[in-house]
């Protein structure tokens, strides 16, 4: 903010005509229109740059603050600096590592299964068929439905005893599954859930996609008569390559920020199979008001997030360059 | 030859029949459940009766009696103005702010302008989970827990939306405002008369950006507005999901009227989204 208003003086300040100087020659040189540009150009960015600083910058400022000291939300003022104790703690922590490996697991399951069904979806619907849209729109139709909505609908579908899942497993002579409830099927049940109801948003990504393939490349390998695969490995991936990249890098950081359905569906449980590293966090900030721990995981939950952006932004790069 | 055509096509269409089934039956269970008794809801689940609307003898009283119910039990209809206050609030000073923003990026020249906007898209990394607690506690300080306040003014300036306003007015062809210039417009005049006017995709795209994102919001309600009179509906379901006794029937008619808001903004303005969402994913 600081050097917003030292630039907004530093534009304003010169500006007064100064005795004994020649204050019209300067203004029909376009020094003053040049400026009043730039006056003018911070009077229509600063709403957004304070605001950003405000409640966005600030507060990652005070995360990092935080992490070094032991505030505790109910003794505000009587908080003290403690160093590295935090960090020291959320690596021994049993929970954030349970919290960590859980929330991984979820990212390499969902990322891969979600980017090939929405894939698989948008080939098959993009062709000439009946009820194109039709078909669109019911893969899409989860999508519409919040992630709330989606977590407490799925909780009753998956409900053991009474649930509709089970009893349509039971329609084709399946016995009945335990899903949340079991610590080995509750986190997969989750995926299964996450995947149905993002695809189709990916999907959309996916055919337009498609549909920016220039439709001379497939004639062309018409004439060279290549078979249907041949198109597909080499005019289709490689089309897509942009795309997909764009949709790996959003769904890997999405899903490392899992919390809703964990939270809805089984409040992390059974024996913390489902506690995810957001959902830690919070509990240690909101339930057990400790300020200082939870923002110290809360700094090396961004730096995991940083590192994986950066990582994938190289990757990204080597295989273009 | 062309039998083979045939039975791929058989193939092919069964196949989408299926996968149209998988993605919209517990849809169509929601909505369906919403309109029966707990009771048959039950004793339905093991045909596809579960799917079919119940038939007008077997509804015990009235046919909308989850909805009343449910209604009469916690107030839904306050949760949702709530979220609607909540998601326009923040989509009116969200488009104002953010589109001067981008505006600013895109067509004039400062000092350090590629500063703020390397700022800005910088800022897009940044976890928004990972700033709520420090960001509480200075709504806390700040007096706004449980205010209208406190749950918009935090998300109006978006570091997304500033990006696509100024790739959007990067496009625009600047003809239009040296003419106006000439005619002696102010900046602010150039912006809202001719400007606006002609950006009314990107102004639609993001404003149906921000509606979705903020209308399933969860965390930030949930922490800043606890108290019932300022609920919005995500954390209302959430509530009345495990509100005893816990009656099937009722959680499934609240669960299809919060569904509503969203199925309208699809249906009628699908076309904008799409568009919002091609351009993020060519662009990137």
């Amino acid at each position: 903010m600081d050097s917003l208003k030292k630039q907004e003086e530093a534009e304003v300040y010169p500006k007064e005509p100064k005795p004994g100087r020649k204050p019209k020659q300067q203004r029909k040189k376009g020094l003053s229109a040049k400026r009043r540009e730039a006056l003018t150009g911070y009077f229509f960015l600063s709403p957004a740059i304070i605001l950003l600083g405000i409640f966005l910058l600030y507060p990652m400022g005070a995360a990092f603050y935080y992490s070094f000291t032991d505030f505790y939300i109910l003794t505000p003022d009587d908080r003290s600096f403690i160093g590295l104790d935090n960090f020291m703690f959320v690596f021994q922590d049993p929970e954030f590592i349970q919290a960590f490996w859980n929330t991984v697991y979820f990212t390499v399951i969902v990322v891969p299964v979600q980017l090939s069904v929405a894939l698989g979806l948008a080939l098959l619907i993009n062709r000439k068929l009946k009820f194109r849209v039709f078909f669109r729109t019911a893969f899409f139709s989860p999508v519409v439905m919040s992630l709330v909505v989606v977590s407490i609908l799925w909780t009753f579908m998956y409900n053991p005893s009474e649930g509709l899942i089970n009893e349509m497993l039971a329609m084709i002579g399946i016995p009945e599954q335990p899903f949340l409830t079991s610590p080995d099927q509750a986190m997969n049940s989750i995926i299964a859930m996450s995947v149905w109801q993002g695809a189709g948003f990916q999907m959309m990504i996916f055919l337009a996609g498609l549909q920016n393939i220039p439709n001379h490349l497939y004639e062309a390998a018409d004439i060279d008569g290549a078979s249907p695969w041949q198109k597909f490995v080499h005019v289709t991936l490689p089309g897509l390559r942009n795309v997909s990249l764009f949709i790996f890098i959003t769904i890997t950081i999405a899903a490392f920020k899992l919390l809703v359905q964990p939270m809805i569906m089984t409040q992390g449980g059974p024996l913390g199979t489902t506690k995810s590293l957001v959902y830690h966090i919070y509990e240690a900030g909101f339930a057990y008001r400790d300020v200082g721990y939870a923002s110290a995981m809360a700094v090396v939950f961004t730096v995991i997030v940083l590192v994986i952006t950066i990582v994938q932004r190289i990757l990204v790069k080597e295989e273009r360059g | 030859m062309r039998r083979k055509r045939i039975i791929s096509r058989v193939f092919l269409y069964m196949t989408l029949v299926v996968l149209t089934f998988v993605f919209l039956f517990p849809l169509a269970w929601m909505i369906v459940s919403s309109f029966k008794g707990d009771l048959q809801i039950f004793s339905d689940m093991t045909s596809l009766q579960a799917f079919l609307p119940p038939l007008p003898g077997d509804v015990e009283g009235h046919y909308f009696q989850n909805y009343i119910e449910a209604f009469q039990r916690v107030d839904i209809m306050g949760y949702i103005i709530n979220s609607l206050i909540y998601t326009i609030g923040i989509i009116i000073f969200g488009l104002l702010v953010n589109s001067m923003a981008g505006y600013a990026l895109a067509r004039f020249r400062f000092p350090l302008v590629g500063f703020w906007l390397g700022l800005i898209i910088a800022t897009l990394i940044i976890p928004p989970e990972s700033i709520f607690l420090p960001l509480y506690v200075l709504v806390y300080n700040l007096g706004w827990v449980n205010t209208f306040t406190g749950l918009i003014v935090p998300f109006i300036a978006n570091a997304f939306a500033i990006f696509l306003f100024r790739q959007f007015f990067m496009d625009f062809p600047s003809e239009l405002e040296e003419a106006a210039k000439i005619d002696g417009c102010s900046q602010l005049g150039i912006f809202f008369r001719i400007i606006v006017p002609l950006s009314k995709p990107v102004f639609a795209t993001v404003a149906i950006v921000l509606f979705i994102n903020h209308w399933n919001d969860f965390l930030w309600p949930l922490v800043v507005a606890s108290d019932e009179s300022i609920r919005t509906i995500q954390i209302g379901l959430q509530y009345f999901m495990n509100e005893e006794p816990v009656r099937w029937g009722q959680v499934m008619a609240a669960l299809t009227v919060a569904t509503i808001p969203m199925l309208l903004i699809f249906t009628f303005l699908q076309r904008y989204y799409v568009q919002g969402l091609t351009h993020t994913g060519s662009k990137n």
